[in-house]
């Protein structure tokens, strides 16, 4: 399959050039609470990749069709009933890492990358274009999720995943672990500090205020 | 049943557990709003209220659902009543104030997408809470999410007369300095039980 120009660059777009989280600063919430650790980033990532993704074609396809007064309301239902439908996989299959990730599957729902997407693409492109664009901008999320998560197991509790990586004083290891990483605020330096960099990278997203 | 007093859940939702700083929930209008210190606090006010109402109707739609046997229909039907009450509030600051109708703008309808709110909403049901605690919960919740906001208004004026390198402009800068206010807020850890 030949992959034409504009499909490229909705998939890879949203990767570093305008990456949902770094330049658009959507959708902060979530990364800031689920990435104490990898698992739950990569569950959550997962989680909002298919969202995203499902509601972007959908939305796309009922284009046509969605009233344009009432269009926020059916967006939010498609965007619920995925998110409900994540819910529901992740209790049955996957249920200790859901009861870690609590309220932020339903918290989907608000996060506004999804509904960001739906609104300002789906509404104007066709269902594969939707779905990459979708799965770019997912992937983008991701990306700095698992940046964030890998910092934040490595050097608070010096695994990851779950294995030790850096065995810890309190094991006769070597490695003393650093417990802020775990806390709230190291999130927010965190991203804060990923902005920073990628802005140094890419000097053309500095804000001029 | 929860048994957890009252003055102790307030607490713990405004300060200790702060929505905002600690369980980041809604960060987004908390980086969009938080310039100027009196639109932070006019839309605390705003957020008070639409999470006074839609935690009530919350509370009636988790009692319905359960005798329906459907708690998966929980999520969407917390966030139609959300939009509705947010629409309700969009009307009646319209109607009394239009000044500030126009200082809040997009922000408004924006409360519809801000997580502090089902997150609320869900929070309270986990937590089993009866109708009198979810009112004070939902209170206290809506006074730490002002809280947070006024103080980050604060410090942003203040911001803007520091020398900040270019490239940490805007969003890098702020979200360091929420850090540092949620730094802060750890210390009141332990507060209240």
């Amino acid at each position: 399959m030949k992959i034409t120009r504009q499909e490229k660059e909705a998939l890879m777009d949203p990767l570093f050039d305008n990456n949902p989280i770094a330049l658009q600063v959507l959708g902060i919430c979530s990364a800031l609470a689920v990435t104490t650790n990898m698992a739950t980033a990569l569950v959550m990532s997962m989680a909002v990749v298919f969202v995203t993704a499902g509601s972007s074609t959908v939305v796309s396809f009922l284009r046509n069709n969605i009233p344009p007064n009432i269009r926020i309301i059916v967006q939010l239902s498609i965007i619920a009933s995925f998110v409900i439908l994540t819910d529901q996989i992740l209790k049955a299959y996957l249920f200790d890492i859901s009861k870690q990730l609590s309220v932020f599957v339903g918290l989907i729902i608000t996060n506004c990358i999804v509904m960001g997407r739906a609104e300002a693409y789906a509404m104007q492109n066709g269902p594969w274009l939707s779905f990459l664009d979708g799965v770019g901008n997912a992937f983008g999320y991701a990306i700095i999720l698992l940046a964030v998560g890998f910092f934040r197991e490595l050097f608070g509790a010096g695994s990851l995943f779950g294995f030790t990586i850096l065995r810890p004083v309190t094991e006769g290891g070597w490695y003393e672990p650093n417990g802020l990483m775990l806390l709230a605020p190291s999130a927010f330096f965190l991203i804060g500090i990923f902005i920073w960099i990628l802005r140094v990278w890419k000097p053309e997203q500095v804000e001029n205020s | 049943m929860n048994t957890e007093s009252l003055p102790a859940i307030f607490i713990d939702a405004a300060i200790v557990n702060n929505f905002v700083l600690s369980m980041f929930l809604g960060i987004c209008p908390f980086l969009g709003v938080s310039a100027k210190k009196e639109t932070a606090v006019r839309m605390g006010l705003a957020v008070i209220f639409v999470m006074l109402v839609s935690s009530m109707c919350a509370y009636g739609i988790n009692i319905v659902l359960e005798l329906a046997g459907a708690p998966y229909l929980r999520l969407i039907c917390y966030i139609a009543v959300i939009a509705s009450a947010v629409q309700l509030v969009e009307m009646v600051i319209k109607k009394f104030s239009p000044a500030l109708f126009r200082a809040l703008g997009i922000f408004l309808p924006l409360i519809t997408t801000n997580c502090a709110i089902l997150g609320l909403a869900l929070f309270q049901t986990q937590n089993e809470y009866n109708f009198v605690q979810c009112l004070v919960y939902a209170l206290g919740a809506g006074a730490g999410f002002t809280i947070a906001l006024t103080v980050m208004a604060g410090m942003r004026e203040k911001l803007e007369l520091a020398d900040v390198p270019d490239i940490a402009q805007g969003a890098a800068i702020t979200l360091i300095l929420a850090g540092i206010l949620s730094l802060a807020f750890m210390g009141f850890a332990g507060l209240g039980g």
